[in-house]
């Protein structure tokens, strides 16, 4: 009798570490809490570095939803109980289901760009984030200001609520940089004749092609790019925003019009991410996503035995280590089913 | 402009502020700048809100501006400050009422200084006891002047003569309200309303009949800034800074700015002289410059004290247009008058564009 694996999210992760976890044999439930299977991946129109679709990514993860994937839609976790091997989830709607493994697929949040009050988003009409112009794009609607005017100039901020002690968030969320790049040429290609300014304090161009995407958005769109992290935002009478940022590659402040000021929001532990980790007592890396067993070694394996994670729940990635992230966690939660000691092998601290 | 997204911030910055028995301290400057305003607040503390208000005549100052302008090492303001609490426990108070905003912010820092390193606290009780003999209580709770006024902008209102209401056009007046920056830069949770967006003078204006101006230079510094203005040589960047708020809110066409710590109003009212006099330039509507006020007075004003009773004579900035626009009755005779009723003697008025303006 083949065993019961519950994936607790139908995001990226989710639906890849099913769509594997199926093909391996697993009678796969995924626990979905929104009404459709997607995630994230939903609000993204293009995706970087290659400006590709994000509904291509989302078709083909579907494809590998099987008919051995059980999805239950709306789930509402109460609670997981664990006798012996075995885990019981018990939803909000009385039913209950029992599991050999439990994989965590809940993810992150956007950061609420409200907590930088000095930025002005929920109080100033012309403040947007990243997500909000990405609704923008998905819409089909021209990118307009909140009175409807074309706008002549615009300003993307980088690291909203991300590498900021003041905002909680010490560390990097791996995707704004390049999103802000994205979406810088996404507007010049939209309106040609509007300014675009990215405000930044490191461009991070890691992955393979984003360096491309960065050079092609100065070379190509003209976009400029200037080192320094924004300081306030204020509304004018006229609903424009002025900037107040350091040059600091000119050594100079500037304070700078624009007519629509986009925030780069950064990666927070999702609110499912922190229910179902105290639900089932895992721990918490400083970072408050769910710690791993070992940052190198261990990443899918949590401090519970028979439970695992995979994606964003753990660390902010992008769609590609997504996908690589959560074709590792079925290995490693197959592994665990088919019986193999995965804490076996360990790790000898301070090897000399 | 949501002002809906600016409540959802004033709901996470709500403070505790203590409901009577405060000690009140005296700010060392206020009572040059603009006298009337410390005495007016204890008017309507003791005789509108009636309320148990003392003040000792042996406190000092709190070190607050020679600390801030690198004069005073930390440890001597802040064994200056324990004197003050000690006094504070001396005569029977737990909640303390500063006057001035630096020495709110001063005792802010000290005492959250002493949370977290108690070690601090126990060497500056030894240095106390050493020098005075004396021990103290930390106090209670801490809560500026204007928090108290904020606290009870609703019995004032009850209470109110005037609203701020132009009785020509029956129209909110507009109001910029300016907060001193040791309000709430340093500990946004120690202010009303936090830092980015503070509700304490907000919330009065809007109490008593106001419409609030919040335009692009309203975070920035007055021009004080202690060492814009005490270095002489760096004179010249305390007035640009004026000039830039003034420069940021004359298109809003405000009718008042409503200031709550020493030094903004004095410089905001002298300023604006200078400016006149140096560019030819004033910033209110109608080709006049923009009257000034401590809270205090704009409280006295409300309540319908006389005034020169709260010492409007001694603003740079005529007050009379704006009292002229309430609807508040004055006797412009007695304005320069003593509280005997002879004169103090006017002041010159130099034969320049100031009183083309309107200003004194």
């Amino acid at each position: 009798m083949s065993k019961n694996v519950i994936v607790i999210g139908g995001g990226i992760a989710g639906m890849e570490s099913s769509a594997y976890l199926a093909a391996m044999g697993y009678n796969v439930t995924i626990l979905e809490k929104e009404g459709k299977l997607g995630g994230h991946l939903l609000k993204w129109e293009r995706l970087f570095p290659t400006k590709r679709h994000g509904k291509e990514v989302l078709e083909f993860l579907s494809q590998g939803i099987s008919e051995h994937v059980s999805i239950i839609y709306h789930a509402d976790i109460e609670n997981i109980e664990r006798k012996d091997q075995v885990f019981n989830v018990h939803l909000s709607k009385g039913t209950s289901l029992k599991a050999d493994a439990v994989l965590i697929a809940t993810g992150y949040e956007t950061f609420d760009a409200r907590k930088k009050e000095e930025y002005g988003y929920g109080i100033y009409d012309n403040v947007i984030t990243s997500p909000d112009l990405e609704e923008i794009f998905l819409s089909g609607k021209g990118i307009r200001t909140a009175s409807g005017k074309v706008p002549q100039r615009i300003g993307l901020v980088h690291c909203v609520g991300s590498r900021d002690e003041k905002a909680g968030n010490i560390y990097c969320s791996k995707v704004c940089c390049v999103t802000g790049v994205k979406q810088a040429i996404e507007i010049k290609e939209k309106l040609s004749q509007t300014e675009v300014y990215c405000f930044y304090m490191d461009m991070r161009m890691y992955g393979f092609h984003f360096e491309e995407l960065y050079k092609e958005a100065q070379e190509k769109w003209g976009v400029y790019f200037i080192r320094g992290r924004l300081s306030e935002s204020c509304e004018n009478a006229d609903g424009t925003i002025v900037v107040k940022v350091e040059d600091t590659l000119a050594g100079k402040p500037l304070k700078m019009t624009v007519d629509l000021l986009v925030l780069l929001v950064g990666f927070v532990p999702s609110e499912g991410t922190r229910k179902i980790g105290e639900l089932l007592g895992l721990s918490f890396n400083s970072n408050r996503f769910i710690k791993s067993a070992d940052e190198h070694t261990m990443s899918n394996v949590s401090s519970e035995p028979g439970i695992f994670m995979a994606g964003t729940c753990t660390s902010p990635r992008t769609i590609a280590n997504t996908i690589m992230d959560a074709r590792s966690a079925a290995a490693t939660v197959a592994s665990y089913l088919e019986g193999y000691n995965i804490e076996k092998r360990t790790i000898h601290r301070n090897l000399k | 402009m949501k002002n809906e997204g600016k409540k959802l911030i004033w709901k996470e910055y709500q403070k505790e502020i203590a409901d009577n028995k405060y000690y009140y301290v005296r700010s060392c400057v206020r009572q040059n700048f603009f006298p009337g305003a410390e005495t007016t607040f204890l008017r309507i503390m003791r005789e509108v809100l009636e309320k148990d208000i003392y003040e000792n005549p042996s406190h000092t100052t709190c070190t607050g501006i020679g600390y801030h302008s690198d004069i005073v090492p930390l440890d001597t303001a802040m064994t200056v400050v324990a004197r003050q609490f000690a006094i504070m426990t001396e005569s029977g108070y737990e909640n303390l009422t500063p006057s001035c905003i630096t020495s709110f912010g001063l005792y802010t820092e000290i005492l959250d200084t002493w949370h977290h390193f108690p070690e601090v606290e126990q060497k500056i009780r030894g240095l106390l006891k050493k020098a005075t003999g004396r021990e103290f209580q930390i106090p209670k709770n801490l809560s500026h002047a204007s928090d108290l006024i904020f606290k009870f902008r609703k019995e004032i209102a009850q209470k109110a003569k005037y609203t701020l209401i132009n009785k020509n056009t029956g129209k909110p007046l507009k109001v910029v309200d300016h907060i001193g920056c040791h309000y709430a830069k340093m500990f946004p949770h120690k202010g009303v309303g936090g830092a980015e967006y503070p509700y304490v003078l907000a919330g009065m204006i809007e109490e008593w009949g106001g419409e609030v101006i919040d335009y692009p230079e309203r975070r920035h510094c007055c021009g004080f800034g202690f060492r814009q203005y005490l270095v002489q040589a760096n004179r010249g960047f305390s007035i640009a800074c004026s000039q830039k708020k003034f420069e940021s809110m004359a298109g809003y066409e405000p009718d008042m700015i409503i200031t709550n710590c020493p030094g903004c109003p004095m410089f905001l009212d002298r300023w604006q002289y200078a400016i006149s006099e140096m560019e030819g330039k004033v910033y209110g509507p109608d080709g006049k410059p923009i009257p000034v006020f401590t809270f205090e007075e704009v409280a006295g004003l409300v309540l319908g004290y006389d005034p020169w009773d709260i010492g409007l004579q001694v603003h740079q900035v005529n007050t009379e247009p704006l009292l002229d626009k309430i609807g508040i009755t004055y006797d412009p005779e007695k304005k320069y008058n003593n509280k005997f009723g002879k004169s103090m003697g006017k002041p010159v008025i130099p034969e320049s564009l100031c009183e083309a303006h309107g200003i004194l």
